[in-house]
């Protein structure tokens, strides 16, 4: 019997290795350590319900299980055989334990190539990476390959760059093969940094040596010895792992000199990065690992061109290399059956915000947001209202109810005012407003912006002061198309893909919810009740009985009122920190 | 540490390793395999289940036999110790009693293999509410 332990960030955070020192404690004090065992594993993906605990071979699935719950699992399900009812997952629909997780609403739908090992190896251990097939398709290309036939497969699987922009990566590597040098370099993007996604993360952290061997696959075909992972040095955890892996593939001779008696030598170093948004662009990230600062330059030259230390460069994306060795071991047309026409294979989604089930997908691309919200994502929180998803970070945009039955892909949400992006997905409810969301977005920018070029430094300052003075319940209606024609400019003159595309939550809230942006300028309402400065806190007169609970907590002294008789607020002075309404017992005090 | 001298190295390496994570892959599909419960209650313990859960896992492996091997509760028949559940794919399990390794041995080798049934299988007169599935 083999028990798995989550061993992610989300888990660990709730003490996962904690579980996993008392289940293998209550293991050896009931004398069972040769039939059960305990593996710490990668992302589950189901982080809504963390810490998670498989139990292996019957397909147990027990959410939410504390330290204390280990002697219990051990006792009951390790020795007796019984399942641990009260962990198991509860349908919310139908109220009914699941105990296998193949049945679970949240894994029906989805197919795992990038996470094939996620949850189910230990990632600090190359053998269980080898037993899954690890490090044969480096095998298989080393041997039977020339870098040419190799760049084909990749070609002809329609893989596309998985960090947001979608560009061919066979094509690239091909780019990259062609130009000369006396090195080239391989370059893994790991500088994940939009709001709300870690898809990257997880797959470091769960599946290590996929990214390795696949660096080495792309090696090989671009006549490449070095590789270069750039990583947030704000994943402590990923980075370990990493450390881990590579030390174990040099050891196994996976890695270095000569690999498999082949004469191919590859190595991999670790650079990190202090967690600047720009560095996940491209060139922004070389000039980081070279030591300048981190600002992008303009391409043409393109890093196959002339990248780090201006030799060709070629630089992917964790997940983009997460699907590289499955596609040189099952083949191009395996790969292009998954999909749709344009975008093949899956992507991994990191499910954030109102919704049921946060965590961790992996979905065909053509898969509607329906299809992922409602029936992975076990919908909206607390049975509201679905108001929109964000997709593709800063630089996506909102899609709303009427996008729901658009199927997934890079094509497809360009074409609906957002972007694929690398795959953060955030979803909102009724209580969001949607211009206090672009202003969340445009700030963020405003933070990262590097400060190179003029539209995107002053530009996005321009537009978070125009939706900051929308949201005080200033604007005036001129606002909005000022708001237009700046995003426009900026959209058509910045200088890197970041600055380009940073005034889509702008453009795409205002063409989906533009009768929100009227309310706000013209009613002065918020009608979500996020904009302070539109609500007004009121008491109703009829169902205040003057107990003076508001009074008596309100910070600023705005609630007036004698005892036993009705109060009022002062709007002139009130805070609207909504004291009040927390302590009326009577429901009396609302927001206008 | 062994270097990975070659790719069919590594396809060695692969086999011998498989069995480490064969136990997590048989979960995924685990209606198409013979499954065996042995029944690990403190009487069973106490009769030698521990020994024949061993002996079970370690002969199906050998022989190339396909099967989940889990422990279970007592099943009831504590004089009849150790006793074991087998379900064949696609057939209604049986219960052998007084399993020891030479019954274990001959279980696989009649019933496992073949569908045989041996000396020592306990009529089942019970229903299981199985309602979780």
């Amino acid at each position: 019997m083999h028990l798995l332990v989550c061993g992610g960030t989300g888990c660990r955070a709730s003490s996962s290795d904690l579980i996993v020192d008392r289940l293998k404690a209550e293991i050896a004090s009931n004398g069972l350590e040769n039939d059960v065992q305990v593996i710490m594993t990668g992302c589950f993906g189901f982080c809504e319900k963390g810490p998670i605990v498989k139990v292996l071979p019957d397909n147990t699935f027990y959410t939410q299980v504390k330290p204390e719950d280990a002697a219990e699992i051990v006792r009951e399900h390790a020795l007796k055989g019984r399942k641990v009812t009260r962990l198991l997952y509860t349908d919310p629909v139908k109220k009914e334990h699941v105990s296998d997780s193949k049945h679970m609403g949240f894994y029906r739908k989805q197919i795992r190539i990038a996470l094939r090992n996620c949850g189910f190896i230990n990632p600090e251990n190359i053998d269980e990476y080898i037993a899954r097939d690890g490090y044969q398709a480096l095998g298989k290309v080393l041997t039977e390959m020339d870098p040419q036939k190799t760049i084909d497969i990749i070609k002809k699987s329609g893989l596309r760059g998985r960090g947001g922009g979608g560009f061919p990566t066979g094509l690239k590597w091909e780019i990259a093969s062609k130009n000369k040098a006396d090195q080239k370099y391989v370059v893994c993007n790991a500088d994940e940094g939009d709001p709300g996604a870690f898809m990257d993360r997880s797959v470091l952290e769960g599946d290590p040596h996929s990214v390795l061997e696949a660096m080495a696959i792309c090696g090989y075909s671009i006549g490449a010895s070095k590789g270069l992972i750039y990583i947030r040095a704000e994943y402590p955890l990923a980075i370990k792992r990493l450390k881990v892996a590579i030390d174990q593939a040099h050891e196994y001779g996976l890695l270095g000199n000569d690999i498999m008696g082949t004469g191919f030598n590859f190595d991999i170093e670790l650079r990190y990065g202090a967690g600047a948004f720009v560095c996940g662009e491209e060139t922004a990230l070389i000039h980081s690992m070279e030591g300048l600062r981190g600002e992008p330059t303009n391409k043409p030259p393109f890093p196959a061109e002339s990248g780090y230390l201006g030799k060709p460069t070629n630089v992917n994306n964790v997940e983009t290399f997460a699907n590289v060795a499955p596609i040189i071991l099952k083949g191009a047309e395996w790969y292009t059956s998954i999909g749709t026409e344009k975008s093949k294979g899956t992507k991994v989604f990191a499910l954030a915000g109102k919704i049921n089930n946060v965590g961790l997908i992996e979905v065909p691309m053509g898969t509607t947001l329906r299809e992922i919200i409602f029936e992975i994502g076990g919908g909206i929180r607390n049975g509201k209202k679905f108001k929109a998803v964000q997709t593709g970070g800063p630089s996506g945009g909102c899609l709303t109810e009427k996008h729901l039955d658009i199927p997934i892909d890079f094509d497809n949400l360009v074409a609906a005012g957002s972007m694929m992006g690398s795959g953060g997905m955030i979803v909102m409810d009724e209580d969001d407003c949607m211009v206090s969301v672009a202003k969340f977005y445009l700030d963020f920018t405003v933070d990262e912006s590097c400060g190179k070029c003029t539209p995107c430094r002053v530009g996005n300052k321009r537009l978070s002061e125009l939706l900051g003075k929308i949201t005080d319940g200033n604007g005036e209606l001129e606002d909005l198309e000022r708001l237009r024609n700046l995003s426009n400019v900026i959209k058509d003159t910045a200088l890197c893909g970041l600055g380009q595309t940073s005034p889509n939550p702008v453009l795409s809230t205002l063409d989906n919810f533009y009768d929100e942006y009227l309310s706000h300028v013209v009613d002065k309402k918020c009608k979500a009740g996020r904009c302070k400065s539109l609500m007004q806190y009121v008491i109703d007169p009829e169902a205040c009985v003057g107990c003076t609970a508001c009074a008596r907590n309100c910070p600023v002294n705005a609630i007036s009122g004698e005892r036993k008789k009705p109060h009022e607020i002062n709007t002139a002075i009130c805070i609207k920190c909504g004291a009040c309404i927390e302590k009326c017992k009577f429901d009396a005090i609302s927001i206008k | 540490m062994t270097k990975v001298k070659s790719l069919a190295d590594l396809k060695m390496m692969k086999d011998s390793l498989k069995s480490k994570i064969s136990l997590r892959e048989k979960g995924e599909n685990s209606e198409n395999l013979v499954q065996i419960k042995v029944a690990m209650a403190t009487c069973g313990i106490a009769s030698g289940a521990k020994v024949v859960m061993d002996f079970l896992l370690e002969e199906l492996d050998k022989r190339g036999i396909n099967s989940v091997v889990t422990q279970t509760g007592c099943m009831g028949y504590c004089y009849a110790e150790p006793t074991i559940e087998v379900k064949r794919p696609g057939q209604e399990p049986v219960v052998f009693g007084y399993v020891d390794t030479k019954k274990a041995d001959e279980i696989i080798e009649k019933y496992i293999k073949n569908g045989e049934l041996v000396d020592g299988i306990i009529p089942t007169n019970y229903e299981t509410i199985d309602g979780e599935k």
